[in-house]
C-alpha cells in the first residue's frame, strides 16, 4: 500500500529534475545488438581484411539488413527513426572490433543521410534518401581536396552553371565509401569570386559519365574502408541535385559535419574502448615476476587512466548526441567529443599496445591495428587542430 | 498453426556467479539478463518456420513466467521478431511453478507447437518442457535437434545417446529441444527493436501452482589445484604423470 | 518403500551409468532401510539383468513390449509410473542424460513428485528430503529440499563410486497397462553411430579447438582417440565454424560432459566452454599461449602447438601400453 501513495510524489519529482543518465531499454537493445555482431560476426575475419585491405561488402550486407545503415533515417523515408544516442552506442561497439567497418557507417549516417533529410528537398527525398534510408545505396560525402584538406574554404572542385546542369570539374581526395558508395554528396565551387560563399553542395549518382576513381589508397589503418581520389572531369550534374540556396554548400558541408564529429569521436571511443579492455583481459591473465600484471601498480594505474579517459570521452560524446537530439546546438561540443576522444583513442592505444609489450606489437592481438585506426580519427572529418579552432573561436565569440 | 515458445530470463552466461544472504540466495547485483540460450535458439526455429510457412503459421508467441522484472527480456525476444508475449506474472520459483503456470495458460489457449529450452543456464533443471507435457497430457519430444513442417506434415530429428532418430509427431505437441535447432540466435534488427514495444506483451494473473522443491544453500566448487606445467620437449613425464599420479591411463 | 531405478539399455546391454545408478539407490535404500527396484524396458537377456543384483538390486521388473522398443516419452512415463505405484517407491531414479531428461519430468507429474536433476551426490538428509546439484552449469552447487512425499531424481554421471555387493536379485515380468494412444509420436529412422566411443558414457574425451588450425588438421586428435579408445569433442567456435559437427560442441550450450579425462586441446578455455567440462576428473591442456584461460581449469599443461606434440603424444601412450 505504501508504494501506491509514495509513487506519484515520486513521478513528480523525476518530472522537476529532467537530467537522466540511464539508457532506456531500447539503447541497450541497440548496443546488445551492435556488441553481438561485432565480436560474433566482425571479429571472425577483421585480421584478414586489415591484412588485405578488403572492404566488408558481406558486412555492409548484413549491416543493412539488421538496419545500422539508414537507422537515425526518419522512418518516413525507410529508416530506423533511431536517435542519435543510439547511433552513438552503436558506433562505439563496432569499432571496438572493426573501426574500418565502422566509419562507412559513419559517413553514410552521420554525413549524408543526415544531410539530405535535414536540407534536401522532398524530391531529393524520395530520389536518394530513400534508398539511403533502407541502405540500398550508400552514400559518400566528397569534400576533402588535394590541397584542400582542412581548409575547406578553397574549394578547387568547380561546378560550372550550365543552367539545367552544373558541369563540374576536378578532383577530390582521400574519399571514404568512394566505391562502395553509390550516393556522391559533392561540395564544389560555383563563383569562385564569392570565396566560400560560392561554394555548392550537390548529390551525385556515382554512374554518372566523367567520374572516375583512382585506385584504393594504400593506408596505414582503417585498410578495409575503402578510401579513393574521385576524379570529375566534365560531369553533368542536373540542377535539380544542388542542395539549398546557391551558395549554400560551404554552410552545408560545415552543419553536416558537426553531426559527422559525433560519429568519428563515437568510433574513436570504440577504438579505446577496444583496445582497453584487450588490455584489463591481459592484464588478468598474464604473470610477471610472479603475479599478474594487474597486480602491478605500474599497469594497474595505466588503467585507471584509460578507464578515467574512456568514460570521459564517452560522457562527452553522449552529451553532444543529446545535445542534437533535443534541438540544442551542438557544433562545439561535437567539436571537444571529438577532439578528445581522437586524442585519447591514440594515448589509450598506445598504452595498451605497451602493456601487451610484444603480443601487442603483434597483429594477432588487434590492439597495434586499433592504435593504427586510432591515428586517423586525429585526422579525418576535422584533425584536431581544426578542431582547436572551432572550440576556441566559440569561447572567444564577443 | 500458432507457435508458442517458453523462455526464461536468466543471467548472462559469463556472469561471475556468487551467492548472498548466507548462501541462500543468487546474487543478483549488476547481473545482465538474457534469454535462456535454447531458448533463443528455439524462438530462433519458430521463426525460421514461420517465414519458411507461406502464412500457414500465422504467430509466433512467447511466453515467460516472471515478475515485471523480466520484461526487457521479453521484449528482447519481440525485438527478434515473436508477434505477441505473454508473461504469467509470478515467480518461478522451482520447474513446478513454472510449468504448472505454463499449462494453465496454455489450456485455455491452444497453440499447436510448444517449444522449450532442453535446459536453462540458470538452474539447470531441464525439466519444464517435459513436466508442461506430461500437465496437458500432449506427446513431447527431447533432445531435438531439427525440426520442419512440410504441408502440416512435421519430422524431427532427436538426438540418442550414439545416434540420432527421426520422428514424426501429431500436433498439438511439445518440442523440447537443443543445440542444432537453429544455427546461432538473430540479433534483432533496428526496426524489431524500435516495434518491440508496439508488439502485445499481455500480462496475465498467476494461477497459484505450488513448488514443489526449494534452494536451501548454494555453494560453490572448492577452488582447483594449480595447474602442473609439463616441458613440450618432455611428453613422456606428462604420460607418466596421467599413469601413476592420476591414474587415468 | 522402495527406491525405483530406470534402468536404459543399448541393444540390451546396461552401461557404467546404470550401475552406477543402482549402486546410488543402493546408498539411499540403506539409509531408508527401503528395497531398490531396477525398472527395464525393452528386451534384455536375464543374464544382463541379473547383473544390476550385482551392484544393489534387490528385485528387477522388466516390461517387453515392441511398441516400447522406441523411446516415446508419454509412453515409457505411463509404465515408469505404474511401476513405482506398484512398488510404493518415494523416489524415481534416472540417468541425468538424453533419456533422464526426457522422462523425469513427466514420472514427476505423474507422481507428485518434487523432482531435483542433476543430482551430484548421496542425499544428505531423507526427512525432510535435501540433495545436491549442479547449478549454473558446473559454476555452483545447489542444495535442494523436496517438500512432497516423494522425489524423482536425475544422477550426473560419475558422481558416486560404484559398489558390487552379493544380491541375488529376482527377475519379474511387469504387465505394465499400455495405451495406443501414448503413441503419438513415431520413430521413422534410426541412425546409430557405431563403432564410435559416445562423448556422454566415455571415460576418456580428446577435444580440439581452434588451435587445430582447421578442419582437415584433424587426423593427429583422431589417432590420439583411437590410441586412447576416446570420444571426440570440440569447442564451440570449431563447431561454429562448421569444422566439426555440433554433436561434438562441448560446453555451456552444448554438451555438458564429466569425463576421468578431458584433453583440450588448442582451446583457450572460454568461461562458457569450462562450464561443459569443468567436472572432468582430470584436465590436461595443450596451448600455444601459456596465458590461455585452459590452464587455470586444467591439471596438467603443455605450452606448445598442438601438431606438434599430438603425434608424440599419442607414440608415448603407445610405448607406455606395450610396456
Amino acid at each position: 500500500m505504501t508504494s501506491a501513495i509514495i509513487f506519484p510524489i515520486f513521478v513528480s519529482f523525476i518530472n522537476l529534475y529532467t537530467m537522466n543518465f540511464e539508457f532506456s531499454e531500447e539503447h541497450k537493445m541497440i548496443r546488445q545488438a551492435a556488441r553481438d555482431y561485432a565480436q560474433r560476426e566482425l571479429l571472425k575475419d577483421v585480421l584478414e581484411r586489415d591484412a588485405k585491405a578488403e572492404i566488408p561488402w558481406d558486412h555492409i550486407k548484413n549491416l543493412t539488413e539488421l538496419g545500422f545503415f539508414g537507422m537515425m533515417v526518419s522512418p518516413e523515408w525507410g529508416g530506423g527513426g533511431m536517435d542519435t544516442i543510439s547511433y552513438v552506442l552503436a558506433m562505439e561497439e563496432l569499432s571496438k572490433v572493426d573501426s574500418a567497418t565502422a566509419v562507412i557507417l559513419s559517413v553514410h549516417n552521420s554525413l549524408v543521410c543526415w544531410g539530405v533529410e535535414k536540407y534536401g528537398t522532398p524530391e531529393q527525398k524520395e530520389k536518394f534518401l530513400r534508398p539511403m534510408g533502407s541502405g540500398e545505396k550508400i552514400g559518400a560525402f566528397l569534400l576533402s581536396e588535394p590541397e584542400a584538406g582542412s581548409d575547406a574554404t578553397h574549394q578547387r572542385t568547380v561546378a560550372e552553371d550550365k543552367g539545367d546542369y552544373y558541369l563540374l570539374n576536378g578532383t577530390k581526395n582521400w574519399i571514404s565509401n568512394a566505391n562502395s558508395g553509390q550516393i556522391y554528396i559533392v561540395i564544389a565551387q560555383t563563383h569562385p569570386e564569392k570565396g566560400h560563399h560560392g561554394i555548392n553542395a550537390f548529390i551525385v549518382d556515382k554512374d554518372t559519365p566523367g567520374i572516375t576513381l583512382a585506385p584504393h589508397e594504400d593506408k596505414m589503418g582503417m585498410r578495409s574502408s575503402d578510401t579513393h581520389s574521385v576524379m570529375f572531369s566534365e560531369a553533368k550534374v542536373p540542377r535539380e541535385n544542388r542542395i539549398g540556396e546557391d551558395g549554400f554548400g560551404f554552410k552545408f558541408a560545415m552543419k553536416a559535419l558537426e553531426g559527422g564529429r559525433i560519429g568519428i569521436a563515437a568510433q574513436a571511443l570504440g577504438i579505446a574502448a577496444g583496445a582497453m579492455e584487450r588490455a584489463v583481459q591481459y592484464s588478468k591473465e598474464r604473470k610477471a615476476f610472479g603475479k599478474y600484471l594487474s597486480h602491478h601498480q605500474a599497469i594497474a594505474f595505466k588503467l585507471a587512466d584509460m578507464g578515467l579517459k574512456v568514460e570521459n570521452a564517452r560522457n562527452l560524446i553522449l552529451k553532444s548526441a543529446w545535445h542534437k537530439d533535443n534541438g540544442l546546438s551542438y557544433g562545439t561540443l561535437s567539436a571537444m567529443a571529438k577532439l578528445y576522444a581522437a586524442d585519447m583513442a591514440m594515448e589509450v592505444t598506445t598504452e595498451a599496445v605497451q602493456i601487451l609489450g610484444g603480443y601487442g606489437y603483434v597483429k594477432e592481438y588487434h590492439v597495434e591495428r586499433l592504435m593504427r585506426e586510432a591515428k586517423l580519427t586525429q585526422i579525418y572529418e576535422g584533425t584536431s587542430e581544426i578542431q582547436k579552432i572551432i572550440i576556441s573561436r566559440e569561447m572567444l565569440r564577443d | 498453426m500458432k507457435i508458442l515458445v517458453c523462455i526464461s530470463n536468466v543471467p548472462d552466461t559469463t556472469t561471475k556467479i556468487r551467492f548472498t544472504d548466507d548462501d541462500t540466495r543468487f546474487d543478483t547485483a549488476s547481473v545482465q539478463w538474457i534469454i535462456n540460450p535454447w531458448d533463443e535458439l528455439a524462438l530462433t526455429r519458430a521463426l525460421e518456420l514461420k517465414e519458411g510457412s507461406g502464412g500457414s503459421i500465422e504467430k509466433v508467441t512467447v511466453v515467460n513466467v516472471g515478475p515485471k522484472e523480466s520484461e526487457p527480456t521479453i521484449r528482447k525476444a519481440l525485438a527478434i521478431g515473436a508477434d505477441d508475449a505473454v508473461r504469467i506474472d509470478a515467480e518461478p520459483l522451482d520447474a513446478h511453478v513454472v510449468a504448472g503456470e505454463l499449462a494453465g495458460h496454455i489450456r485455455n489457449n491452444p497453440y499447436d507447437i510448444v517449444l522449450c529450452g532442453i535446459d536453462s543456464s540458470d538452474y539447470n533443471g531441464s525439466l519444464v518442457g517435459g513436466m508442461l507435457a506430461e500437465l496437458l497430457d500432449l506427446p513431447s519430444v527431447s533432445s531435438v535437434s531439427k525440426l520442419n513442417i512440410e504441408n502440416d506434415e512435421i519430422t524431427i530429428n532427436r538426438e540418442i545417446d550414439g545416434g540420432s532418430e527421426i520422428l514424426s509427431t501429431e500436433t498439438p505437441f511439445v518440442a523440447i529441444v537443443q543445440k542444432g535447432i537453429a544455427l546461432e540466435p538473430r540479433i534483432p534488427s533496428m526496426r524489431g527493436i524500435m516495434m518491440a514495444r508496439k508488439k502485445p506483451l499481455n500480462v496475465v494473473e498467476a494461477a497459484g501452482a505450488e513448488p514443489l522443491t526449494e534452494f536451501v544453500r548454494f555453494e560453490l566448487p572448492p577452488p582447483k589445484a594449480a595447474c602442473k606445467m609439463v616441458d613440450e620437449e618432455n611428453i613422456r613425464e606428462l604420460v607418466a604423470l596421467l599413469h601413476n599420479e592420476a591414474k587415468v591411463l | 518403500m522402495s527406491v525405483i531405478v530406470f534402468v536404459e539399455n543399448w541393444d540390451g546391454k546396461f552401461k557404467k551409468l546404470s550401475f552406477e545408478l543402482i549402486s546410488y539407490a543402493r546408498q539411499i535404500a540403506d539409509k531408508s532401510g527401503s528395497r531398490v527396484i531396477a525398472l527395464s524396458i525393452g528386451t534384455v537377456e536375464d543374464d544382463e539383468l541379473h547383473k544390476l543384483g550385482n551392484y544393489g538390486a534387490d528385485k528387477i521388473l522388466k516390461v517387453e513390449d515392441e511398441r516400447l522398443n522406441s523411446l516415446i516419452n508419454k509412453a515409457y512415463a505411463s509404465v515408469i509410473t505404474q511401476a513405482a505405484e506398484k512398488e510404493s517407491s518415494d523416489t524415481v531414479l534416472f540417468s541425468h542424460n538424453a533419456t533422464g531428461k526426457a522422462l523425469a519430468p513427466r514420472v514427476a507429474v505423474r507422481l507428485k513428485a518434487g523432482a531435483v536433476t542433476g543430482v551430484t551426490e548421496i542425499p544428505s538428509s531423507l526427512d525432510p528430503f535435501e540433495v545436491k546439484k549442479k547449478v549454473f552449469t558446473n559454476k555452483a552447487f545447489a542444495n535442494v529440499r523436496v517438500r512432497s512425499v516423494k522425489n524423482v531424481l536425475t544422477l550426473f554421471q560419475n558422481s558416486v563410486e560404484i559398489k558390487e555387493t552379493e544380491n541375488n536379485a529376482e527377475i519379474e515380468a511387469f504387465d505394465a497397462e499400455i495405451r495406443d494412444q501414448d503413441f503419438k509420436t513415431r520413430v521413422l529412422e534410426v541412425n546409430k553411430i557405431t563403432g564410435k566411443v559416445l562423448l556422454t558414457d566415455a571415460e576418456i574425451v580428446v577435444s580440439g579447438g581452434r588451435g587445430m588450425k582447421g578442419p582437415e588438421k584433424w587426423q593427429p586428435l583422431e589417432d590420439l582417440a583411437a590410441e586412447l579408445g576416446a570420444a571426440i569433442a570440440c569447442s564451440r567456435p570449431v563447431s561454429d565454424e562448421g569444422w566439426r559437427p555440433h554433436e561434438e560442441h562441448v560446453g555451456q550450450t552444448g554438451k555438458i560432459i564429466a569425463p576421468n579425462l578431458y584433453f583440450a586441446l588448442g582451446i583457450s578455455g572460454a568461461i562458457q566452454h569450462l562450464g561443459g567440462v569443468s567436472s572432468s576428473k582430470y584436465i590436461v591442456a595443450v596451448n600455444t599461449d601459456k596465458d590461455a584461460p585452459i590452464f587455470e581449469a586444467a591439471d596438467y599443461g603443455i605450452v606448445g602447438d598442438v601438431h606438434k606434440i599430438l603425434p608424440e603424444l599419442t607414440g608415448e601412450i603407445k610405448k607406455m601400453k606395450d610396456a
